[in-house]
């Protein structure tokens, strides 16, 4: 009976313990969220968001143009990255040879691999040395980079989780491979695609080592895309790391506004996703 | 009778049509090969560019404790043990805390608490690198400088053996700020995906052990997490490999400095860090490609790391869908 | 009317989008040492004629670094670049100076509100590691009458590659044999003792939430933030700081016998107002510029910084450069072709 008794105690302290262990990584969010929204919410005002920012030492200013910039940086990311990776995740579910596929698919995996910072590193190679200027256009090649493999993974995962009835239904129909995938597979799995996506886009829109020596940053509005660019996380770091208060008080602004866009992304995707899919699994 | 039979010259009869399949199947195939030809083109770049240090240092490079752009002396060892040591740092909190976690998310808690912090918990791992390094900076620092540190310092400290792990100035950046950080990154990819390796454990190894009279907790601890461990392991290495390439929220409290310290409280460096630092000042053409070639380590690294998980993983999931009764 | 408005903003956006420049638009990266006065420069230039010059501050060596590359269109630096560096640029830089500063020694020692002094070996000592308390002999010698604490000092240098570490190692060097043997003078030295940050923000806003430490920064770093730095022994063996006059003071022997490509070192000045960490700071233009429009345009701000800008300096804590460097420099204007 003691046994027994014993027993039970271990199974409510471990209940308990589980219990705080969750607790205590939940409140971490709530920490982050609460600090963020606290900080960043008495620091946000109507300059913040319109004006450029003032030089060194001066009170005042914003980031009118790290907000612009990173819009406009993850729109170009988005422009490559998301085409090539759904018209490859086609390839690979509906069109793949198998050798070939197989090479794509791990050779996307080791893209998703590399650390952000080597990505940048890759990007100042290849398109800021060459082309003798940082630029939004590299900044941009950097985030499609990692992009790629997010927008490949979930489209092929949501494809081949289309049933076979409704393939083989559409082809029996008499219609050709190429109609079939896009007029039926496509739209069938779009909704889980369209979520991977804009969750691929949320993540880079946070990403600051890729831009780091890429777009650089820029104290004024860019003149082309190929001058560098401000963006909102890269600002976020110099004046976190400076000693000037009123740019600490730019930082949280700009952590809230960054947070802000990453988090609605997300529960948006998800949203959408939950919604419930197109079809019914059979 | 449909059109009247026309002899078509056979020179004629080479340029037909493309039909829609061998269209769609040559576009998509062209963009999933861009994918290939890019990553291909990335490592051979990466090989390239590191050429110049390859040559010089060879494998000494991994031993070499000296970073000196001045004397053009460069060794990757004070950032391969920085970058090691605080990714393990981040696993020693993270581990007990995500497991467990974990553990009463799939098994003990009630199912609308569990949805709920699951949600929350996801939610986590879409915050970007540069907000934890914001809060680290103006949050973690204060606390650990002003006083988890100096405790740690005159308790553990004190002690012979453990000590030299809690010794030097209290300055709030360092291993250990890294370490925190880090293990509060690592949270979500821990919690979720075990979570999920826990699910995938079939209901009647868990209804087996209750009716054999087991309480909850046993049912969870000698059945259900052995079956899933696997999996539980391969979300430690996955958190492990965000942990090794997270760059930003860790250069903004590693203390850039490349030696290498026995102490936690003391300031280190790591791949990431440094090369987020020194890349753009990197004056000559050693000093790069030693940068470059410490990427590439990191990124062969991950590599490793990543392709075990997955493996762990997966061999979860074949045992978790296997013939039910 | 609606319709040419629409078509004016589409072809603007096309020609933005098509990478084409809409208006002059420079690069420049450097130094962190002259950020202030540079950020508020180029401000008004832009104000003022509409050419953008956008200014990096991300350190001397990633100036010259960047220089090389080509990426940028002219760098910035407190170190004057070296022979071996000169050589590796495919067009021949020019070393335009553009303000005196000095290099303060900042630091936050706890329950200590008077102004702290400190002799060039106390200096050495503390950065050599040597000195690991702040109520240590050599300090209390140099500061009779202060009650220092007992707690550790914490050296905060760069991390990066910084011409303001190079103007600092190249004093200690000039003052102390044994930091010349052991360190020497370098952008980015082995530091005996010590914990890195990134650039003159990044040292100061360590010194400042850090109680114990002591760093170097530019003066206009200190007065910004508030933090406290130290009046240090000059050659002479009087007391500076490292205001305008002071550093005004020290660049009078080198105004003089300034050399043709400006490269010239001013630390340890003798003279009894001298501030011993001064230095002069230089912009690195290419002596070759193809594009017209840039060249008139970065032309045009170094005529109207030489002699406008130069009045800002002061406001800013920075020392003007001495009339006989204005009038050299003006005339080496005319070699950037």
């Amino acid at each position: 009976m003691r046994r027994r008794g014993y027993r039970k105690f271990v199974n409510n302290v471990m209940l308990a313990a589980t219990g705080v262990c969750t607790l205590l990584t939940v409140s971490v969010l709530f920490v982050i969220l609460g600090y963020l929204v606290w900080n960043g919410g008495k620091s946000i005002d109507w300059d913040f968001l319109t004006k450029l920012p003032l030089p060194q030492g001066q009170v005042g200013g914003g980031m009118a143009n790290a907000i612009v910039g990173s819009a406009i940086m993850v729109g170009l990311a988005a422009l490559i990255g998301l085409p090539v990776g759904f018209l490859g995740g086609i390839y690979l579910a509906e069109f793949g040879n198998k050798t070939f596929a197989s090479a794509v698919r791990y050779m996307a995996d080791l893209l998703n691999g590399v650390p952000s910072i080597v990505i940048g590193v890759f990007a100042w190679t290849v398109i800021v040395a060459p082309m003798h200027s940082f630029s939004a256009l590299a900044g941009g090649f950097a985030l499609s980079l990692m992009l790629i493999p997010i927008a490949l993974r979930s489209t092929e995962q949501f494809l081949l989780g289309v049933p076979l009835a409704l393939r083989e239904g559409a082809l029996a129909l008499g219609a050709p491979q190429w109609k079939v995938v896009a007029t039926v597979v496509v739209p069938a799995a779009m909704r889980g695609i369209l979520t991977g996506m804009i969750l691929g886009v949320a993540r880079i829109a946070g990403e600051t080592a890729p831009l780091l020596f890429t777009a650089l940053n820029n104290q004024y509005w860019a003149t082309s895309l190929r001058q560098p660019m401000a963006a909102l996380p890269v600002m976020i770091f110099t004046h976190a790391m400076s000693p000037f208060d009123d740019w600490h008080r730019q930082a949280w602004a700009a952590g809230l506004v960054l947070l802000a866009m990453v988090l609605v992304t997300n529960i948006t995707a998800r949203w959408v996703l939950s919604r419930g899919t197109a079809v019914q699994k059979s | 009778m449909s059109s009247p039979a026309i002899a078509v010259p056979i020179a004629k009869r080479k340029h037909r049509v493309w039909s829609g399949d061998e269209s769609a199947r040559l576009l998509t195939l062209v963009f999933a090969a861009s994918v290939l030809l890019v990553t291909v083109l990335l490592v051979w770049q990466l090989w390239q560019s590191s050429g110049p240090s390859r040559a010089k240092f060879g494998l000494h490079f991994f031993a070499g404790a000296n970073w000196d752009p001045v004397a053009g002396d460069f060794g990757a060892l004070p950032f391969i043990y920085g970058t090691l040591l605080t990714s393990i740092l981040a696993l020693i909190i993270s581990v007990p805390l995500g497991v467990g976690a974990a553990i009463f998310l799939a098994e003990l808690a009630p199912p609308k608490w569990a949805e709920a912090f699951t949600f929350l918990v996801e939610l986590l791992a879409a915050v970007p690198s540069v907000i934890y390094g914001l809060l680290g900076a103006f949050t973690i620092i204060p606390l650990l400088r002003n006083y988890v540190e100096p405790f740690l310092k005159h308790t553990l400290g004190e002690i012979p053996g453990v000590g030299i792990l809690f010794r030097g100035p209290t300055l709030g950046f360092g291993y250990l700020a890294a370490g925190v950080i880090l293990a509060v990154m690592t949270f979500p990819f821990i919690i979720a995906i075990s979570r999920e390796s826990l699910l995938e454990v079939p209901r009647d190894q868990r209804e087996a052990a209750l009716a054999l009279g087991a309480t909850r907790w046993e049912s969870t601890s000698q059945v259900v997490v052995p079956y899933a461990r696997l999996g539980i392991i391969g979300s430690i290495f996955l958190g492990l490999a965000r942990a090794l390439g997270e760059t930003m929220a860790v250069t903004m409290v590693i203390g850039n400095d490349p030696n290498i310290h026995a102490s936690l409280l003391a300031s280190g460096y790591t791949i990431a860090a440094v090369i987020a630092n020194e890349f753009t000042e990197a004056v000559g053409k050693l000093y790069q490609s030693s940068l470059v070639e410490l990427g590439l380590v990191l990124f062969l690294i991950t590599i490793i790391i990543n392709g075990l998980a997955r493996l762990l993983i997966m061999a979860t999931r074949g045992k978790g869908t296997g013939m039910a009764a | 009317m609606r319709k040419s408005r629409t078509l004016a903003l589409a072809g603007f956006a096309g020609l933005w989008f098509a990478g084409i420049a809409v208006g002059q638009s420079i690069n420049a990266a450097g130094a962190t040492f002259p950020n202030a006065i540079y950020s508020q420069w180029f401000n008004e230039y832009k104000n003022k004629t509409g050419v953008q010059i956008n200014y990096q501050s991300i350190g001397s060596g990633a100036g010259i670094q960047q220089l090389t590359a080509g990426t940028v269109d002219f760098g910035a630096s407190d170190v004057p670049m070296t022979d071996a560096q000169i050589a590796d640029l495919k067009v021949k830089p020019l070393h335009f100076p553009t303000v005196l500063g000095g290099v303060a020694i900042i630091y936050n020692v706890p329950g200590v509100s008077q102004q702290l002094k400190f002799s060039a070996d106390t200096l050495a000592g503390i950065f050599l590691g040597k000195i690991g308390k702040w109520n240590d002999a050599a300090i209390a010698k140099d500061n009779p009458g202060v009650k220092l604490p007992s707690d550790e000092i914490v050296v905060v240098h760069r991390s990066d590659g910084s011409g303001t570490t190079f103007v600092f190692t190249d004093y200690l060097s000039a003052v102390s044999p044994e930091w010349q043997s052991k360190v020497g003078k370098a952008p980015s030295p082995k530091w005996p003792a010590g914990t890195g940050q990134k650039g003159s923000d990044g040292v100061s806003g360590m010194v400042k939430s850090t109680p114990g430490s002591i760093g170097y920064v530019e003066l206009i770093y200190a007065t910004q933030n508030k933090i406290a730095y130290a009046t240090l022994k000059n050659k002479s063996g009087a007391f500076a700081n490292a205001d305008a006059n002071a550093v005004t003071a020290a660049a009078a022997g080198a105004a003089k016998a300034m050399p043709a490509d400006f490269r010239v070192s001013i630390v340890n000045a003798p003279g009894k107002g001298a501030y011993p960490i001064s230095t002069f700071t230089w912009l690195l233009i290419p002596s070759q510029i193809p594009d017209a429009a840039k060249r008139k345009a970065i032309t045009n701000f170094l005529q109207w910084m030489l002699t406008d800008g130069q009045k800002e300096a002061v406001g800013l804590g920075y020392a003007p450069l001495p009339k006989e460097v204005v009038t050299k420099e003006l005339k080496q204007i005319s070699l950037v072709k």
